[in-house]
């Protein structure tokens, strides 16, 4: 059985994700303890939240997270998880992210759209990647954010349109390091079918 | 594209079988629907988009019976879930989500203490924070410039008066008001119940929605008095509701789910079937 670990830096609701994981056959691990992180078959980047929240309470473990993405194995980044993968965020003054993927983080402009984007949205393909094996084009997932990854080409697997066309996926240079803006553990059978295919990878 | 959300909700009162859906007609008369847990998951399946539970008793004994409900079905069901019914405090929210549910509704509390909505939004996010408004029409327009006034369908000026206690205590707030003060609190989505409306099957309250909608830069869910699918329709175009809540015709067979989100889909309204 494939050890998940999910990254516990003291935000969000973690129990959706686990339960998500468990269902796709792994065995799932809540830590923030470095070895336990090292061990793992994959790693979970969760967070629901401000970014720079996110980053203070993640700062003790940036040498382990790196180790732990050079090593080549896979990362999974949910939401605010995702975002925190970039370069930087203008959330709550310019902060600086982990850096794993060359972009940032900007917040939805003010228009007639609602913010949050809140809801079901389609994502449009924009590369092959196991991690969305089986998912057909245009298929509804869940989102929930207020800001958006602004990244290249080369790094967005899938996109979303709200108002401007956005990554709603995205993918490290090596291939190993994947984030979704959208929730996969609250996209219902799509959202598990994603969520066995990372179980895969591992 | 994105969606308009179509969200059944389950009020879950305490009983001997361990919780049980009723539904009432404006907030009394219940009637039993059936266990919890299996009507999400039917609703799941039905493909609805999100589940709202709210626990009507919210007692002690009920709040233990509430995450015993919100942890099995948040096992079986992976779609967003809100939970509300007296949640008062941070330790209230906490726990709620700690059980599963992916965002909390408060309303009471809300209007009796509305920095709980700011704590818990910086503490949790806002997008976990929905602020549930009860709202009662009132005719009575007395020379004050805290009342927003609207038009109702036949004319008649009207403000919306937020009520709580499962609307038998009124407030004098005014409803529109309110809204923009929870918007600034730090509330990521409103969910906004009509008590002229609740139970009654004859559609949404249409110029408050509206006016929510238009004057609100977070989501507004539309709630009380559907009857039929054309009343999803009109609350959508008519009231611009992102979202639309309701409990009767889902419990008690006159619609599925999917019944209705064909019927919209054919009326070119985005839903995802």
């Amino acid at each position: 059985m494939k050890k998940i670990v999910i990254i516990d830096y003291g935000l969000g609701n973690l129990r959706s994700v686990r339960k998500g994981l468990e269902h796709a056959g792994a065995s799932v691990v809540i830590s923030s303890d470095p070895s336990e992180i090292m061990s793992a078959d994959g790693v979970i980047m969760p967070g629901v939240g401000a970014f720079k929240d996110a980053m203070k309470n993640i700062a003790g473990l940036l040498d382990t997270i790196d180790d732990y993405v050079n090593s080549g194995k896979p990362m999974l980044g949910i939401c605010l998880g995702q975002q925190i993968l970039m370069s930087r965020s203008e959330e709550g003054g310019e902060t600086t992210g982990l850096d794993l993927i060359r972009g940032e983080v900007l917040r939805f402009p003010h228009s007639d759209l609602k913010v949050p984007h809140m809801g079901w949205n389609s994502i449009t393909m924009n590369q092959k990647h196991p991690f969305f094996e089986g998912i057909p084009d245009n298929t509804y997932v869940y989102f929930v954010h207020s800001f958006y990854v602004d990244t290249g080409e080369k790094n967005t697997l899938a996109s979303c349109e709200y108002g401007k066309n956005f990554a709603a996926s995205i993918v490290n240079d090596a291939g190993n390091v994947i984030g979704t803006q959208f929730h996969p553990e609250k996209s219902g059978d799509t959202g598990l079918k994603m969520l066995r295919n990372f179980v895969a990878i591992c | 594209m994105l969606t308009k959300r179509i969200i059944p909700c389950l009020d879950v009162t305490l009983d001997e079988a361990g919780g049980t859906v009723v539904k009432g007609i404006e907030f009394v008369d219940l009637r039993k629907a059936g266990d919890p847990v299996e009507l999400a998951k039917r609703y799941n399946e039905q493909g609805a988009d999100e589940l709202v539970f709210l626990d009507i008793t919210a007692s002690h004994e009920g709040r233990s019976t509430m995450i015993d409900v919100i942890e099995r079905t948040a096992n079986e069901v992976f779609i967003p879930l809100t939970v509300g019914g007296g949640i008062n405090s941070i330790e209230d929210v906490r726990q709620i989500l700690r059980a599963g549910a992916d965002k909390v509704s408060i309303n009471t509390s809300a209007v009796k203490k509305p920095q709980l909505i700011k704590e818990a939004s910086e503490i949790f996010g806002a997008q976990c924070i929905v602020t549930a408004i009860d709202c009662k029409r009132n005719t009575n327009i007395v020379d004050n410039p805290d009342i927003t006034i609207l038009e109702l369908e036949d004319g008649t000026p009207a403000w919306y008066e937020v009520v709580i206690y499962g609307g038998r205590q009124p407030t004098g707030i005014d409803a529109v008001q309110w809204a923009k003060k929870v918007e600034e609190l730090g509330s990521g989505e409103i969910l906004l119940t009509s008590m002229d409306r609740d139970g009654t099957y004859d559609g949404f309250d249409i110029p408050i929605t509206k006016k929510l909608s238009e004057e609100l830069e977070i989501p507004i869910i539309a709630s009380g008095g559907v009857g039929n699918p054309d009343h999803m329709y009109e609350g959508f175009v008519k009231g611009k509701a992102d979202a639309a809540l309701a409990a009767s015709i889902f419990h008690f067979g006159e619609y599925t789910v999917k019944d209705t989100k064909e019927y919209l889909k054919e009326k070119s309204i985005p839903v995802r079937l």
